[in-house]
C-alpha cells in the first residue's frame, strides 16, 4: 500500500489545476463513479485511471499526477466529458495537466511531449503544419530505430501525392508571429 | 391619546449580539423614537423569561404596542403574539423586527449592521403604532377528504381517515387502484410477495362504507380553501353501466383485439381493447380502449356487448364530471420512471436485451407476461449472465440531480431473484450501495452471501460489439472496476437498467391546479424538509409518497399516515383558524370596475350585481395584496397592511435622511447628536 | 449560399482526396465555398497540451479572418472543426480568455467578435442545409447493394453538441440512405482511432485501429465511411500494419464520404482523389460502377 503523506504545497494543487482549465471548478463534485475511466479507448494502458488522478488530485498528490502517464495518453475523444455524471470538463483538464507537468518538468516517460513541440514548432516557422518535417525531425530526435519501421509507409504516401517534402507556408508569417508573441506574453508559458 | 410602545431588542446569544451592537440599538430607540415606554435588551427574548419581561411591561408599564427585534417572524411571531395575546393584549399589536437573517447574518461590518438594526427597530415601531387590534377567523371544516392518487400512500391515508370515521373520497387516474406496487414481484427488504401485502389493503378501500372511489379519473378543478374546497372530478367513461357489471372478465376473453399493454405490463405483455390492468383490480370493471376498440374505430364487431351476461355494456356513455366539497385534500399521486432511451450508450430500445427496472418487475411476477420466468426478450432463452446498471438517470447532472433511493435495494432484490429462479450469474455496478433503512445493510450482507457479484463502477457503456471470440453474441459492459482501478469488460446475456424515479409529467399541472408548487426537480414542495414533510404551504393540502420525494414503501406508508392525522386533526377540531390579515371593499368608494375580480390569484372576490360593488370572501382571502394594489380608487384596503402602516414604516427606516435639522423624523428632540 | 471554408493542413497533402471530393460535391450540390485567405494551422491537439492562449489564439486569426460578409464557416477537418468551434465558444463563455485573445490578434492587427461566426462541420451543412430532397435529387448512380459503414469518430460529435446525437448519431447513416446505399449498423461509429497514438504508442493505436476494421468486417461492410483525415489516414494507412502487428488480414476501403457522395452523383473515381488511398477502393468502386453501368436509366 502507498502512503501518500499530504504536505502543505499540495493543498494548493488543486486550486493550480482549476486555474489553468476553464470549468475545472466542478471537479470537487466528482463521486468517483468511474464512467470515464470506463469509456476511456486508453484507459487500460494508463498508470492511474482518470477517475484516479482526479482522485490524487483530491489529495494534493501533485509530484504523483503530474510525473503521470495518464493525460499523455488522453487523445482528446471526449467520450469522457460527454459522459460524465456531474459535467467535469475532463478532457480539458487533461490538456490542463499537460500544460502543468511540462511547466514543472515532471512528465512521464513518453514521447508525446516531444511530438507535441515538433508539431507547434514547424506551425510557428510555417504557419502550416508540415507532416514530412514532422515525422522526420520527430523520429530522428525520439526514436530513429522506428523510423526504419516507416519507410514503406512514407513512400507509398508520397507516391499517392499525399506527402509532400517542402513546406507550404502562409503569407503572413510576420501576423502570426506577432499574435503568438503577444499571447505568450500574456499567458506566460511555453 | 399617544401609544405606549415596548421595544425588545433580543441578542440571540451571539447570532445578533455578534455583529449588532444591540445595548446601543435598545437605548438608541428609547431615546429618540416617539412613544417608547420602555426599550431594553436582552439575551434570549423567546425564553420564558424574555415572554415574561414582555407580560410584566404590559401588566406594569401599561403597554399597548409591543416590538420585538430578533430573529425571523417564521420562527418566533407566534410566540410572542402568544406572550401578548396571555398578557390580555391583542396579538396583531405585536411587529417583529428581523435583525438577524435580515442585518446580522448578512452583515460585515458591525457599524454598519448597528445602523441597519436601528433603522429597522425604528421602522417596526412606527408601524405598530398604526396597527389595530383584530380578530382571527375560525372557519367549519368539511369532515370528508379527497385523496388524490390509489397507490400505497394513497391507500393508507384513506383507510386511516376512514377507519377513524370520516367520508373520503378517493380519486385515480388509472382503471384500478394500486399503483406502482401493484406491478411488483416480491419488495425488500422482507422479500413479501408485493400483491400479498398490497390487495388487502385495495380490498378493504374497495369495501369501505366511508370510502368513494372514483377510478378512471382525473381531477379537473379546486376552488376553495382549507376546510371548503370545492372539487370538480371527470370521471371518464368506462363504457359500461357499473350497477351492471359483476366483474365476471367474459367481455376480455371474448374480445377479438389485442394490443400491447404499456401501461401495467410496460410494454412487455398484452391486454384486449376492452380490459382490467391486472386480475386483482380493484374496482372489478373493465373499461373500453376507444383507441384500440375495433368498434369506436371501424364501426364494426361490439362482441363484448353480445357476450355480456347482464348487457352491461354501453357504448354511449359520456364522461361525467362529479362536484364534490372536501375539507382537505391529500396529494399521493407517486412517480413514473426515467426514459432509459436518453441514456443511448445503455442501448435500451437498440439493444434487445436491455430491460428497464419495471420491466423486469413484469417479468420476475409470477401473473407476468413471462410466467415469472427471467428469459431474453424471445420469451425463451435462459440468461447465462445478467448485469443490473445502478443509477441510470439519478446522481447525473445531465438528467437528474438527486439519488433515486430505492434502486440499490431494489437491485439487491432483482439479484435475489436471479439466483433464486436461475442459475445464472448476476453483477450489480454501482457507484454506492445505499442500504440505510431498518433491515437494509442486512440485505446487502444476505445478497454478498448468496454470491451476487459487486463492481463499483458506473457502467461506461453496453455493447453487442465483441472484441475477442468470447464475446460474441453477448452484451458486453465495459465499466471500470474502481475498486481495483481496472477497467472491466464483462460478457452478460441480459441487461437491467436501475431507472430513476421521476415525477409525473403533469406533476405541475397538479400543483398548480391545488395551489402548491413543485421543487426544481419538479416534486411536490413541503412544508418544510425536515419537520414538516407532509404539509405544503397551502393550508388543507398535503402530500404523501413518493409525489414529494423518492422514497421507499415504508415511508410512503408512514407519509400517507402522517397526512391522514393532520387531516383528522382538523376534523376533529372541527374549525380552523384564519389569519384575519385579509383585504375587504369599501364598497363606497368601488366604482364597479371588476379590475381586482380577475387578478386576484384565489378566486377569492366576487361582484354583487345589484349593488354593482366588488366583495371580497374573507374566506378565501390569503391576504396577498395585489387587489389592493389594482385598485385604481384606492377603494380595497388590507388589513394589517394599509397604506398608513407602510408608509409609516418605511419612514421609520428612513429615520436619518428625512428631517431638515438633522433630528429623526418622529423623534424627540435628541439630548445627544445621533450619527 | 456562401460559406467561408477552412480545408485544414491535412486536406491540403496527407488528404487531398477530401479537399478534391469535397470541392466537387460542394459545386454539384450548390454550397458556395470560399476558401479562407491565408488560414493558418489549427494546432490540432498539440498546441492545446502546451498552452491554451497561445493555442486558441492561434485558432482566432482564422476566426478573424473571415469575410466580414459571411458568417458560417465550413471546416470538414474534425480536429480544425472543434478547435474552431471551441475557441469561438471559449470567448463567448469566458470574458477574460475573451479579452485575452483579443489582445493577442489585435497585436497582428486583427478582431474577432466571439459569437460572430457559425462553425459548421460539413457534414451538417450537408444534411441541413441542402437537405434530402436535394440530395435525392441528384443522385444518378444510387449505391445501391453498396455496404457501407459510417464512422463519425469522435471529435465532430463530441464535446460540443450540435447537430447530432453525442453517442448514437444517426446523420452520416440517414444521408448515405438517401443516396441509396446500404447503411450497416456499425457499434464503433463514434469510438476512438486512437488519433496520434500511432506516433506515440503503437500497440495501443494499433488495438483502437483493429477494434474498428474488425467490427466492420463482422458487420460485412463494404468499406468505412469516415469524415476525419485523422480517423481515414489510421484505418487506411496503418491498415497493413496493424494486420501484420495481429496477425491477420485486412482489405477494407476507408474512403471519405464526399467521396462516395460524389460516386452517387455521377461524378468519376478520378475527380474524386480516387486512388489516393493506400488499400485500394478500386475494386469496390468499379464493381459498383459496373453494376449500375447495366442497369442504370437515370
Amino acid at each position: 500500500m502507498i502512503t501518500m503523506p499530504t504536505d502543505e504545497r499540495s493543498l494548493t494543487f488543486l486550486d493550480e489545476v482549476v486555474a489553468d482549465a476553464p470549468g475545472a471548478e466542478r471537479i470537487v463534485h466528482c463521486m468517483q463513479c468511474g464512467s470515464c475511466s470506463g469509456s476511456c479507448p486508453n484507459g487500460p494502458d494508463m498508470e492511474y485511471t482518470p477517475r484516479t488522478l482526479f482522485g490524487l488530485i483530491a489529495a494534493g498528490q501533485r509530484d504523483r499526477v503530474l510525473s503521470a502517464n495518464t493525460m499523455w495518453c488522453c487523445v482528446s475523444c471526449y467520450a469522457c466529458t460527454t459522459r460524465c455524471p456531474q459535467n467535469i470538463p475532463i478532457t480539458e483538464i487533461m490538456y490542463a495537466l499537460k500544460r502543468l507537468s511540462l511547466r514543472e518538468g515532471l512528465t512521464a516517460k513518453t514521447d508525446a511531449p516531444a511530438l507535441a513541440r515538433t508539431f507547434t514548432g514547424l506551425l510557428e516557422k510555417y504557419g502550416r503544419s508540415f507532416e514530412f518535417g514532422l515525422a522526420s525531425r520527430y523520429y530522428l530526435f525520439n526514436k530513429p530505430m522506428a523510423m526504419l519501421k516507416l519507410g514503406p509507409l512514407g513512400l507509398s504516401m508520397f507516391t499517392r501525392g499525399r506527402m509532400s517534402l517542402v513546406p507550404a507556408k502562409i503569407r503572413q508569417l510576420d501576423q502570426l508571429h506577432a499574435i503568438i508573441k503577444k499571447a505568450r506574453e500574456l499567458g506566460g508559458t511555453a | 391619546m399617544a401609544e405606549k410602545v415596548g421595544i425588545y431588542v433580543c441578542h440571540c446569544g451571539s447570532n445578533i449580539a455578534g455583529m449588532v451592537d444591540v445595548e446601543e440599538v435598545a437605548r438608541w430607540a428609547g431615546a429618540n423614537i416617539r412613544d417608547v415606554a420602555v426599550s431594553r435588551d436582552y439575551k434570549f427574548m423567546c425564553s420564558s423569561l424574555g415572554q415574561q419581561m414582555i407580560q410584566d411591561d404590559i401588566k406594569n408599564e401599561g403597554l399597548n404596542r409591543v416590538v420585538v427585534a430578533a430573529c425571523s417572524p417564521h420562527l418566533h411571531e407566534k410566540t410572542f403574539r402568544r406572550a401578548c395575546e396571555d398578557a390580555g393584549l391583542n396579538p396583531y399589536l405585536f411587529h417583529m423586527a428581523n435583525i438577524r437573517e435580515h442585518v446580522s447574518w448578512v452583515a460585515k461590518d458591525e457599524a454598519a449592521a448597528t445602523e441597519r438594526a436601528k433603522a429597522q427597530v425604528a421602522a417596526a415601531a412606527e408601524r405598530v403604532k398604526l396597527q389595530q387590534p383584530l380578530k382571527p377567523m375560525e372557519v367549519e371544516v368539511n369532515p370528508a377528504t379527497l385523496v388524490v392518487g390509489g397507490g400505497i400512500a394513497g391507500l393508507q391515508a384513506t383507510l386511516e381517515l376512514a377507519d377513524a370515521g370520516y367520508p373520503v373520497y378517493l380519486l385515480e387516474r388509472e382503471p384500478s387502484i394500486g399503483g406502482h406496487m401493484a406491478q411488483f414481484d416480491k419488495t425488500f427488504p422482507t422479500l413479501d410477495c408485493s400483491a400479498c401485502i398490497l390487495t388487502p389493503k385495495m380490498s378493504e378501500v374497495g369495501q369501505h362504507e366511508n370510502v368513494t372511489m372514483f377510478t378512471y379519473a382525473e381531477l379537473e378543478e379546486v376552488t376553495g380553501s382549507v376546510g371548503n374546497f370545492k372539487v370538480r372530478l371527470r370521471k371518464k367513461a368506462r363504457y359500461l353501466n357499473e350497477e351492471l357489471c359483476t366483474g365476471c372478465g367474459v367481455c376480455s376473453e371474448k374480445c377479438p383485439k389485442k394490443v400491447v399493454d404499456d401501461v401495467f405490463e410496460v410494454g412487455l405483455g398484452h391486454r384486449k381493447a376492452i380490459y382490467t390492468p391486472f386480475p386483482q383490480a380493484v374496482p372489478r370493471y373493465p373499461v373500453i380502449d376507444t383507441e384500440s376498440c375495433i368498434w369506436f374505430q371501424k364501426g364494426k364487431c361490439r362482441a363484448c356487448e353480445k357476450i355480456c351476461p347482464t348487457g352491461a355494456i354501453d357504448y354511449d356513455q359520456e364522461d361525467e364530471i362529479v362536484e364534490l366539497e372536501v375539507g382537505n385534500i391529500i396529494l399521493a399521486t407517486g412517480w413514473k420512471m426515467f426514459d432509459c432511451r436518453k441514456i443511448s450508450q445503455y442501448g435500451y430500445g437498440r439493444l434487445p436485451n436491455v430491460f428497464t427496472s419495471m420491466e423486469f418487475e413484469r417479468m420476475c411476477n409470477a401473473a407476468g407476461p413471462t410466467g415469472g420466468k427471467i428469459v431474453l426478450r424471445d420469451g425463451k432463452t435462459e440468461p447465462e449472465a445478467i448485469a443490473i446498471i445502478h443509477c441510470v438517470g439519478s446522481r447525473d447532472v445531465n438528467h437528474n440531480p438527486y439519488c433515486s433511493n430505492v434502486c440499490c435495494m431494489a437491485a439487491l432484490k432483482f439479484g435475489h431473484l436471479v439466483l433464486e429462479k436461475t442459475s445464472a450469474d448476476v453483477y450489480s455496478c454501482y457507484i454506492d450501495m445505499r442500504t440505510p433503512s431498518k433491515d437494509y445493510e442486512e440485505f446487502y450482507q444476505r445478497l454478498l452471501g448468496e454470491g451476487m457479484h459487486f463492481v463499483r463502477g458506473k457502467v461506461a457503456e453496453v455493447t453487442d460489439a465483441g472484441r475477442v471470440p468470447f464475446e460474441h453474441g453477448k452484451l458486453i459492459v465495459q465499466v471500470e472496476d474502481t475498486l481495483l482501478g481496472r477497467q472491466r469488460r464483462i460478457p452478460v446475456d441480459m441487461v437491467v437498467l436501475m431507472g430513476a424515479l421521476e415525477p409525473q409529467a403533469d406533476a405541475k399541472e397538479m400543483g398548480r391546479k391545488c395551489g402548491i408548487s413543485c421543487s426544481a426537480s419538479g416534486w411536490f414542495t413541503e412544508r418544510h424538509p425536515k419537520l414538516d414533510p407532509v404539509a405544503t404551504m397551502t393550508d388543507g393540502v398535503f402530500v404523501a409518497g413518493v409525489c414529494q420525494g423518492p422514497k421507499d414503501i415504508p415511508a410512503s406508508v408512514a407519509q400517507g399516515a402522517a397526512a391522514a392525522a393532520r387531516v383528522q386533526g382538523m376534523i376533529t377540531k372541527g374549525m380552523v383558524t384564519i389569519e384575519p390579515i385579509v383585504a375587504s371593499v369599501d364598497e363606497e368608494r368601488c366604482s364597479g370596475c371588476r379590475i381586482c375580480n380577475a387578478l386576484c390569484p384565489f378566486n377569492a372576490i366576487e361582484f354583487d350585481d345589484q349593488k354593482q360593488v366588488s366583495r371580497v370572501i374573507t374566506a378565501l382571502c390569503k391576504g396577498c395584496g395585489t387587489c389592493v394594489a389594482a385598485c385604481p380608487a384606492n377603494a380595497i384596503a388590507g388589513a394589517h397592511f394599509s397604506f398608513d402602516q407602510i408608509s409609516a414604516e418605511i419612514a421609520g427606516a428612513l429615520w436619518d435622511a428625512l428631517s431638515d435639522d438633522g433630528a429623526p423624523a418622529g423623534t424627540q428632540s435628541p439630548t445627544e447628536t445621533v450619527a | 449560399m456562401k460559406y467561408a471554408y477552412f480545408p485544414g493542413c491535412s486536406l491540403e497533402c496527407s488528404s487531398a482526396a477530401y479537399d478534391v471530393s469535397v470541392r466537387k460535391v460542394a459545386e454539384l450540390l450548390g454550397i458556395g465555398l470560399a476558401e479562407l485567405d491565408d488560414w493558418n494551422c489549427c494546432g490540432a491537439t498539440e498546441f492545446f497540451s502546451q498552452d491554451e492562449l497561445v493555442a486558441c489564439s492561434v485558432v482566432a486569426r482564422n476566426l478573424a479572418l473571415v469575410d466580414p460578409g459571411i458568417d458560417q464557416l465550413v471546416a470538414p477537418c474534425a480536429a480544425c472543426y472543434l478547435n474552431l468551434k471551441k475557441t469561438d465558444h471559449l470567448m463567448t463563455e469566458d470574458a477574460g480568455m475573451n479579452a485575452k485573445i483579443s489582445e493577442a490578434l489585435s497585436a497582428g492587427g486583427l478582431s474577432y467578435q466571439a459569437g460572430r461566426v457559425h462553425v459548421r462541420h460539413l457534414l451538417d451543412v450537408i444534411y441541413t442545409d441542402v437537405g434530402e430532397a436535394a440530395i435525392r435529387e441528384k443522385v444518378k448512380r444510387p449505391l445501391t447493394g453498396l455496404r457501407v459503414a459510417p464512422y463519425y469518430g469522435c471529435q465532430v460529435v463530441r464535446p460540443l453538441d450540435g447537430f447530432d446525437d453525442t453517442e448514437h448519431p444517426v446523420k452520416l447513416d440517414e444521408l448515405f440512405t438517401w443516396v441509396g446505399a446500404e447503411v450497416v449498423d456499425y457499434p464503433l461509429k463514434t469510438h476512438c482511432c486512437g488519433g496520434h497514438m500511432t506516433q506515440i504508442s503503437e500497440p495501443q493505436a494499433f488495438e483502437l485501429i483493429r477494434r474498428l476494421l474488425d467490427s466492420a468486417v463482422d458487420r460485412r461492410a463494404d468499406m468505412i465511411l469516415c469524415m476525419c483525415p485523422m480517423c481515414q489516414l489510421n484505418l487506411d494507412a496503418y491498415q497493413r500494419q496493424v494486420a501484420s502487428h495481429f496477425h491477420t488480414r485486412f482489405d477494407m476501403p476507408i474512403v471519405f464520404f464526399t467521396q462516395m457522395l460524389g460516386i452517387a452523383f455521377g461524378l468519376e473515381p478520378k475527380e474524386l482523389g480516387f486512388g489516393k488511398e493506400i488499400v485500394g477502393a478500386e475494386p469496390v468502386i468499379r464493381a459498383k460502377l459496373e453494376s449500375t453501368a447495366s442497369t442504370s436509366t437515370a
